[in-house]
């Protein structure tokens, strides 16, 4: 790490702000999943990890590698990019099996699937 | 050719991937990566995937500036709902949308957008009857929430064709 040093101060505060901000985001998501009180919220709290907290990170990380000049800055876009796109489908998956169980429940304050007449649906 | 490599940027985007990961340009990794990418391409072939053309290259940048914005502004409000959590109850409900879009692409992109702005979260998208079953944590702004839903559909239906 003694290459660290070559950092000027400007970026290391710049870095470390950015560092702190994105630690803090992804602090506060997994907070949100402690407190909030129902699955549906629940959802809620993770993707600030993802969104937030992971690009804040990755851009701490681009801009400390892009001032040392040691190695290309796109490992971090490849990192934002495969979390933003993969984010959805476990999202999703989580989301649909929640409202499938509900629904099959009969839980009230679940929206339930408008049926359309004719044709019986596949629940 | 066309049998071989039946997507060509497909193949070229992997390998300059596969070369940028390695951080190396020898003959050895070159190889590895053509072999990689010419395999993968036959997979997506498998995979099906619609093709859709990008158009007006102008509009992207400001529709990503305004998308970028509003996933920022999302961030900082529901981290100040979740600090809030316990004093004041969240308010948070479901709500469906019309959301007019055939290209299976633009949904996936849509689907990533509401993803990425915490303060929404996709449940459900009924193809037949084009309504979007959302979640927010807001539901007190659900116009708003529909209104920006509705943009980003429109946004997205003339990007993607």
């Amino acid at each position: 790490m003694s290459h660290m040093t070559d950092l000027p101060s400007w970026a290391a505060i710049v870095v470390c702000g950015l560092l702190l901000l994105g630690a803090a985001m992804t602090l506060i998501g997994s907070l949100g999943l402690l407190r909030l009180p129902s699955f549906y919220d629940r959802l809620h709290a993770p993707t600030i990890a993802t969104s937030g907290g992971t690009i804040l990170i990755c851009l701490a990380s681009m801009l400390c590698f892009a001032v040392l000049q040691s190695r290309w800055i796109f490992h971090e876009m490849l990192i934002i990019f495969f979390v933003t796109v993969t984010t959805p489908v476990t999202l999703m998956l989580l989301g649909q099996a929640a409202l499938y169980r509900d629904r099959v429940e009969d839980r009230r304050d679940v929206p339930h699937k408008s049926k359309p007449a004719s044709e019986p649906d596949a629940e | 050719m066309r049998a071989w490599f039946p997507y060509p940027l497909l193949l070229i985007a992997l390998l300059v991937m596969w070369l940028l990961l390695n951080q190396s340009a020898a003959p050895g990794s070159i190889v590895v990566g053509v072999v990689l990418s010419t395999l993968l391409g036959w997979v997506t072939v498998k995979l099906q995937p619609t093709q859709s053309r990008l158009h007006r290259l102008r509009q992207i940048g400001s529709f990503s500036l305004v998308v970028a914005a509003d996933i920022i502004r999302s961030n900082v409000a529901v981290a100040g709902t979740i600090l809030r959590a316990r004093r004041t109850p969240t308010n948070s409900g479901f709500m469906t949308v019309d959301v007019d879009l055939e290209n299976e692409n633009a949904l996936a992109l849509l689907a990533c957008i509401l993803t990425a702005t915490p303060g929404t979260a996709w449940l459900e998208y009924d193809r037949r009857q084009k309504n979007l079953l959302l979640h927010v944590l807001d539901i007190e702004n659900e116009d708003l929430w529909r209104r920006t839903v509705k943009r980003y559909a429109a946004g997205l239906k003339e990007v993607l064709k």
